[in-house]
């Protein structure tokens, strides 16, 4: 009889411990992650006329397998990339988010790819927005 | 290129110019196979393949989650006292996850004025175990080997292994078998389109043999890291080039550096639009080494192809 208190507490405690961690998990974002310095940085290849169309070749080549030609993603497990979530991504969060990838979660890395290429995919990526 | 390189060096297998690589149905013609392979390739959706042209190091990059990569590998030599060969590794690599490849390579070796033999498959696994990138990447490889001693492919030297293993005729080599375990430490880095590599491996034939140490290091670059806005097959940005380095580094009976065989080869790599190819000149370093070998490599992608297969036998995606 005297453990039914003791449980209630427990349970109550692992509840609100629980919520918490939700809470803060649907608070935070991705790019809450991204490092201050990468955070701040901005595409160099962004004023090339011709960025946006070589991004959009690197970007059929690597990318379209997974997020389809049209960047919306299969409606599953590969998100789309025109979305209010990449909006509001700088330059240096996607950049940085390419390059780590995100590998528990079916994301490679691309930081194979140069990064003059990475910044190319991050100018088709603002133009289809 | 490879065709004729091919022909070059085998020249002749049989009397009637027929070569097979299934144990026993040497002689049959293999050219109607040849052309129904080459028409998939044509046919299929395949994407190029991503990997650096590395034909010995590897590199931290693992198949992307859900692509089946088919790469072919193709060592031609002429070992001393003994007649060239070219031995074909096909490698079927799938990204079970994007932290974990997964592969089957089929080995077979053709010799002139011999035989031609399949000389067995390996399993291998790669797993990243860090899930962020680092300035030096670990990926941690295991293998299991069931391979005769006729497997002339040199995907890894180890130990002691010099060109007198390659010069045995193919009816005594395929006799011996070996059941082997490979562990490979790989640490590599992306720093400004550059990869570096570097490939420390120890491998144990389960029978009673001493552990065999090895070696292998690589870097390669794009010859251009911004991509053209046009598409095109022989802009600089589809090249990759570089080196590697491998050898063998002694056994725990005897670890020395006598009698082990090293090798340096330039490297160069061809994305095209349905894979990439790869070519390199490997030059032997110490007396117990091959001269030369030459090393051809096609690779290409099926992309999603773990979901082809579950669409198509009914499993949910």
């Amino acid at each position: 009889m005297r453990s039914m208190p003791i449980r209630r507490g427990l349970g109550l405690l692992c509840l609100s411990i629980g919520a918490t961690l939700l809470l803060c998990a649907a608070a935070s974002s991705r790019w809450d992650r991204v490092p201050a310095k990468d955070h701040a940085r901005v595409n160099p290849l962004a004023s090339r006329s011709d960025s946006i169309a070589a991004g959009a070749l690197v970007y059929r080549s690597h990318c379209e397998e997974c997020h389809k030609a049209d960047g919306m993603g299969d409606g599953h497990k590969k998100p789309p990339l025109r979305s209010d979530h990449i909006k509001s991504a700088s330059d240096g969060d996607l950049e940085w988010f390419l390059r780590q990838g995100d590998l528990g979660h079916g994301m490679p890395s691309w930081s194979s790819l140069p990064e003059a290429q990475r910044w190319q995919v991050i100018a088709y990526l603002r133009s289809i927005q | 290129m490879r065709l004729h390189v091919l022909r070059t060096f085998l020249i002749p297998v049989s009397k009637s110019g027929h070569f097979s690589l299934i144990p026993g149905l040497s002689g049959v013609n293999c050219r109607p196979l040849f052309v129904v392979f080459l028409s998939l390739f044509a046919l299929i959706p395949t994407l190029r393949a991503q990997e650096k042209p590395y034909f010995v190091t590897y590199s931290q990059d693992l198949e992307e989650p859900g692509n089946l990569e088919i790469e072919t590998k193709t060592a031609l030599a002429e070992p001393g006292q003994s007649h060239r060969y070219g031995a074909l590794a096909t490698e079927l690599e799938y990204g079970v996850k994007a932290w974990w490849t997964s592969e089957l390579y089929l080995d077979g070796q053709a010799t002139a004025q011999d035989s031609t033999l399949f000389t067995g498959f390996r399993l291998e696994n790669r797993v990243r175990p860090l899930m962020r990138e680092h300035w030096i990447n670990p990926v941690l490889y295991v293998e299991y080997e069931n391979t005769s001693g006729g497997d002339k492919t040199l995907l890894e030297v180890v130990g002691h292994d010099g060109q007198s293993d390659l010069a045995e005729p193919n009816a005594e080599a395929r006799r011996e078998h070996q059941h082997e375990g490979e562990f490979k430490l790989i640490l590599s880095s992306n720093r400004k389109a550059w990869n570096i590599s570097e490939n420390f491996i120890s491998e144990k034939n389960f029978g009673h043999e001493p552990w065999e140490f090895g070696y292998a290091l690589g870097a390669t670059r794009p010859l251009r890291t911004l991509a053209s806005g046009k598409p095109c097959g022989f802009c600089r940005e589809k090249f990759i080039a570089g080196a590697e380095m491998y050898g063998g580094l002694g056994d725990t009976w005897s670890l020395t550096l006598g009698d082990t065989s090293h090798y340096v080869a330039p490297i160069v790599g061809w994305q095209l639009p349905k894979g990439r190819l790869s070519f390199s000149m490997g030059f032997g370093l110490t007396g117990s080494s091959l001269d030369r070998v030459y090393r051809i490599g096609w690779a290409s992608e099926l992309p999603q192809a773990g979901a082809w297969f579950r669409s198509h036998s009914g499993g949910a995606r």
